[in-house]
């Protein structure tokens, strides 16, 4: 019996195991520090904690993630390429609403991007993310004034970004309802299915096996596994908001949406 | 009592492992890759479209500033109406010859933008114009979002092709579904996968 069972393990563990074929990306992302990721050293301490009010007041107001970053070197790809990817990476704005936006600037390859979400190519579109571009930061980073360009340009970013008062407060709202629900225990339908199923058919049939008082005729039928997993939808992705000290994405995505830009 | 349940054991242990097997087969996993992939392959499209949308707009701007390019101009509008009349349906995926020729008409459309975004460069009213200049960065952020989900839905073919290929869901592929592999895109023309480069100074 317990040899069977082994072979039961084995089995199921052999076909549980999927041919992985991932496509290795050998990219190295920044760490997601904060809302400013400095990784050049363009910007004074000062600066990058003045930055990180602006955007963390900005998140606030209308739970849009706006992040400011700062690499020494783009992997050997556009920054077009490689600005995607950083977003998705590190999965600026929510997952939902994919309301992120990045403010990148590569100063070894003197270019600059602002890569945009795809919930904010409607509000911050390739046109106005290319003027922004032309008149905040080119001019100043042309100067060698990296600190004014990065601050100009996203004063207007907040500015295009910042929701009116009437809707911020119907996002937060919102966005408090949800974090509540989230905090219930829920069960999915597809959970309670499974749990009826498996108790019909395995639970209640082997109860009466074992109470032995019929013989137990048919068999326990076909039950199939829910590949999903059925936890019972635990987490429900509430992702954390930064407030004090810890910053993260909430899993947004990027399209290549945005503008970029050289000087 | 014992003897009882040792009789049934065996009986759990083999409908587990039939379901298992079932599961392990692709059942679930061969339509939940190919429906990613033929999301991903809507998202080119949609961005193909976009596209095709900006160029009567860009070629009216052009056209204002620009006389000489007359010609240039006209092979952009012809290129547009043969990109937007091939059209193919997420079932063609599967057809290498159909996917090719979606693939031409589009790398067509962006060999004739690039020459006229390169021929505008002899025009500097054209290129302080705002409209141009709106427009010159849409179709530029059109270009990048273009390359984008064409690599998006590439990894997703892949990721599906792999999928129907290996054990053990290549079983449920060849029994249930019958699967065949994407094709991907490539590179047909040279240049055609770089979006037309513009230069703002």
């Amino acid at each position: 019996m317990k040899r069977l069972a082994t072979i039961v393990l084995l089995v199921l563990a052999f076909l549980a195991a999927p041919a992985m074929a991932q496509t290795a990306s050998d990219l190295k992302f920044p760490q997601l520090t904060g809302r400013v990721v400095d990784d050049a050293h363009l910007l004074t301490p000062e600066q990058v904690g003045a930055l990180d009010a602006k955007l963390a007041a900005l998140e606030t107001q209308s739970q849009r993630q706006l992040v400011v970053a700062t690499v020494p070197d783009l992997g050997g790809l556009e920054i077009e390429d490689y600005g995607y990817r950083l977003g998705r990476a590190w999965g600026i704005g929510d997952k939902g609403r994919n309301d992120g936006a990045i403010l990148l600037v590569a100063p070894n390859q003197r270019k600059v991007r602002i890569e945009v979400g795809y919930g904010l190519e409607g509000i911050l579109t390739d046109a106005l993310s290319a003027i922004i571009i032309q008149r905040e930061i080119v001019p100043r980073f042309k100067s060698g004034d990296y600190a004014g360009g990065i601050n100009a340009a996203t004063d207007q970013l907040i500015a295009q970004l910042k929701l009116p008062e009437d809707e911020a407060r119907k996002v937060a709202a919102q966005a408090e309802k949800t974090q509540a629900k989230a905090r219930e225990p829920h069960f999915d339908a597809g959970t309670v299915v499974f749990l009826l199923i498996f108790f019909f058919f395995f639970a209640l049939p082997f109860l009466r096996a074992m109470r032995g008082g019929r013989r137990y005729g048919g068999g326990p039928g076909v039950f199939i596994f829910p590949t999903g997993g059925w936890g019972g939808g635990g987490g429900g992705g509430g992702s954390d908001w930064g407030g004090g000290g810890g910053f993260s994405g909430g899993g947004g995505s990027f399209g290549g949406g945005g503008a970029s830009g050289d000087w | 009592m014992s003897g009882q349940f040792n009789r049934f054991l065996p009986r759990f242990a083999l409908t587990a492992v039939a379901a298992a097997s079932l599961a392990g087969c692709g059942v679930n996993s061969i339509p939940t890759s190919e429906e990613n992939a033929k999301a991903k392959w809507a998202e080119v499209q949609n961005q193909y479209q976009r596209r095709a949308d900006l160029v009567p707009n860009l070629v009216a701007t052009v056209k204002g500033y620009a006389k000489q390019e007359q010609d240039t101009l006209v092979k952009v509008t012809e290129a547009r109406a043969k990109a937007t009349s091939v059209q193919i349906t997420a079932a063609d995926l599967t057809d290498p010859d159909k996917v090719a020729a979606y693939q031409k008409a589009q790398g067509e459309l962006s060999q004739g933008l690039g020459r006229l975004m390169a021929n505008v460069e002899a025009y500097p009213d054209l290129k302080s114009n705002e409209n141009f200049l709106a427009l010159q960065s849409q179709l530029e952020g059109t270009e990048n979002r273009i390359a984008v989900s064409r690599r998006d839905y590439n990894d997703a073919v892949q990721s599906y092709n792999t999928t129907i290929r290996t054990f053990p869901a290549v079983i449920g592929a060849k029994v249930i579904y019958g699967a065949k592999p994407m094709v991907p895109f490539q590179a047909t023309t040279p240049g055609a996968d770089t979006a037309p480069k513009v230069n703002f100074n």
